[in-house]
């Protein structure tokens, strides 16, 4: 119960502390309406099919994921305050808070993503919207899930923006390909038993993921 | 390690010899004639050479995460020194492996890449090797390179049982046996082999995984001279 | 909860390879108090990282026992407070903030407000605790470090340089924290200042 408030009040500290100073929110924002645009412009004068759409709505949630998230960890880092958090919470209160943040933070950045396809595409329509909704959140929780044990590791490395990238692209293929796959079913209109393969597959990435990073993060966490 | 060394030397010297000088005909008599599989012919000779480094890459992979590991247990550095040095040969097989397959790829299915899920996970593998050692290259403090990058290995040896038994079903594959089977090992032993083909084919995996053993000797003894002489210096 | 005792069993740090230093041993109760002292690069803050549960030492034992019995990883750090140059607060957050964000993340509930304000008129920061930390001089970041390391009455509590960045009336402050610790529990300074040193009864040279 205890580790469970001290989870929260690390996580509310993150989502407080990210609003009060919102440069970071903001470029990030800035940065996914830029990557839209830019497809827009890019297929402006064809019509794409769903694969097309489900493929380029997932390069914007992937790189948006590849120069968000290594935040949760260099942010403490930067700050000096690394050391204020192994004071006062567990390894474990600090992997679940992260995660939490980092969870949060790509699911709502996939939602804007969605709906900014939805306004600048005419084309762009769900036909399964449980389908859709499956994808987008099992594909992001898989994302930031291996994220934030990456941005743990990184952070403690110098050269570090490239490295996010070096490091977390292989460990997103599989969910970048599982969630590319199951979106355009969405988009073709299969029903939800279609995709469950896929969704299997996310779930059982997510899973793995968690408990792997859980148990090692405190091998990265503490000097 | 002396048996390891002429081990290795001798079977895979049989295996060259044995893999390239032995002839494919289509109805094979007797020990010293193989079998003509459809559609491979001439090129099924590779198997005897592309899988067993396909598989030592493996071995090395599984190797070093679990000196790792072992690494993190104990925080005995020499776990470190044995865990990047089977990385490194790891790496070395695994370059071997996509070069023998792309050749084989190129006349075979008539591209050096055809983005087939198996040449997809071996990418990925070389993607995530080459991660490991970009990781430890940024770390100047040896402790904190032996940890970090034991974890990274690790977490990507978390994704691996994905790219072995999910990957197929996701991509559609041209990997001999890759239809209908998701064991890894299938397309090797499903294929129909004969008997002396298998023999030269595990001769091969022994001759193989026995270099790979004597290497990674080699490399371990090595570092850790380097080490004991770092040590001298700075006193 | 009256007894409390920490024990550093031959504790070795190693950095790269090199020793930093060998073999420490020594054991810590209630009103005992520890200077560790030594010249630059010998390992003071390393070793004060250490007893503070922050770091893990190359080899040999850090244990903490409250009565009589082994506390574990997760309790240890209820029990420590630490003020070190390596350590900072929240810049985006106001003092007050600071010291309830924190204590929610220990204890998962907020410290007493009582508590906060005697520990903030303390070390004189009362009237500012509204301002963010990010607009501090370093002497007043410096006495926030003190409210922050004190708000859960540690039992034990390690100083790593008291009084840098101090000034006389900060130092003062300082004076009576250690020794208002020393009575109530386990003080270990790590400094080169003999003023400093004085404070505690026995001396570890690095």
């Amino acid at each position: 119960m205890r580790a469970l408030l001290s989870t929260y009040a690390l996580f509310a500290k993150d989502v407080r502390s990210e609003w009060r100073t919102r440069h970071a929110l903001n470029s990030l924002l800035m940065f996914v309406v830029t990557a839209v645009i830019v497809i827009l412009f890019a297929l402006r004068s064809v019509e794409p099919n769903p694969e097309l759409f489900s493929g380029m709505l997932w390069v914007v949630i992937f790189f948006t994921t590849m120069s968000g998230m290594s935040r949760a960890f260099v942010a403490e880092e930067d700050r000096g305050t690394t050391l204020t958090l192994q004071l006062v919470a567990s390894p474990g209160v600090v992997f679940w808070g992260k995660l939490f943040l980092n969870s949060g933070l790509i699911l709502v950045l996939s939602g804007i993503i969605s709906v900014l396809y939805k306004l600048f595409f005419s084309g762009f329509v769900v036909k399964s919207p449980d389908v859709y909704m499956a994808s987008i959140v099992l594909g992001s929780l898989g994302f930031a899930s291996a994220s934030t044990i990456i941005a743990a590791i990184i952070a403690k490395t110098s050269g570090r923006g490239t490295l996010y990238a070096v490091l977390l692209f292989p460990l997103l293929i599989i969910p970048l390909l599982t969630a590319m796959n199951s979106t355009t079913k969405s988009l073709e209109g299969a029903p939800f038993n279609d995709a469950i393969i896929d969704f299997q597959t996310l779930l059982g990435y997510l899973m793995v993921m968690v408990a792997g990073s859980s148990l090692l993060f405190e091998y990265v966490w503490k000097d | 390690m002396k048996y390891v060394r002429y081990g290795a030397i001798a079977l895979i010297t049989f295996v060259i010899l044995a893999g390239i000088a032995i002839p494919t005909v289509r109805t094979p008599q007797g020990l010293f004639e193989f079998p003509s599989i459809p559609g491979l012919g001439q090129k099924t000779r590779n198997i005897f050479f592309h899988v067993p480094v396909a598989w030592t890459t493996v071995v090395a992979f599984l190797v070093s995460m679990y000196y790792g590991f072992r690494y993190l247990r104990t925080r005995d550095m020499d776990f470190d020194v044995k865990s990047v040095s089977s990385a490194g040969l790891g790496f070395m097989f695994c370059f071997l492996a996509t070069v023998t397959g792309s050749v084989w790829a190129k006349f075979n299915w008539g591209e050096f890449w055809n983005w087939d899920p198996r040449e997809t996970s071996i990418f990925i593998l070389l993607l995530i090797y080459a991660a490991y050692f970009a990781l430890r290259s940024s770390l100047d403090n040896d402790e904190l390179r032996a940890r970090l990058s034991a974890v990274y290995s690790l977490v990507a040896g978390l994704t691996v049982p994905f790219f072995i038994f999910v990957m197929p079903r996701i991509m559609t594959g041209l990997h001999p046996g890759a239809a209908g089977d998701v064991e890894g090992m299938g397309p090797v032993l499903e294929l129909k082999m004969s008997g002396n083909m298998l023999f030269v084919f595990f001769m091969g995996l022994i001759g193989f995984n026995l270099l790979y053993v004597w290497m990674l000797d080699l490399r371990v003894r090595a570092a850790k001279l380097d080490y004991s002489q770092l040590l001298k210096q700075s006193k | 909860m009256s007894d409390f005792k920490i024990v550093l069993t031959n504790v070795v740090k190693e950095f790269n390879r090199r020793v930093v230093f060998e073999d420490i041993s020594f054991s810590l109760k209630i009103g005992e108090s520890i200077a560790i002292t030594g010249k630059n690069g010998t390992g003071k803050s390393t070793l004060s990282k250490i007893v503070a549960g922050v770091l893990s030492p190359s080899k040999g034992k850090v244990e903490y026992f409250a009565d009589g019995k082994k506390l574990d990883a997760d309790r240890v750090k209820d029990a420590i407070g630490f003020v070190s140059p390596y350590l900072n607060v929240y810049d985006e957050f106001s003092a007050l903030e600071n010291l309830i964000i924190l204590s929610r993340i220990r204890s998962g509930k907020s410290a007493l407000a009582a508590r906060v304000e005697e520990l903030l008129k303390l070390v004189n920061l009362w009237s500012r605790r509204d301002d963010r930390v990010g607009v501090y001089s370093s002497g007043m970041k410096q006495r926030l470090k003190y409210a922050f390391a004190l708000l859960h009455r540690p039992r034990l509590l390690i100083l790593d340089e008291p009084t840098s960045n101090l000034d006389s009336d900060g130092v003062e402050v300082v004076k009576t924290i250690a020794q208002e610790q020393r009575k109530t529990g386990i003080l270990v300074v790590a400094t080169n200042d003999k003023t400093e040193s004085a404070w505690c009864r026995r001396r570890l040279h690095l």
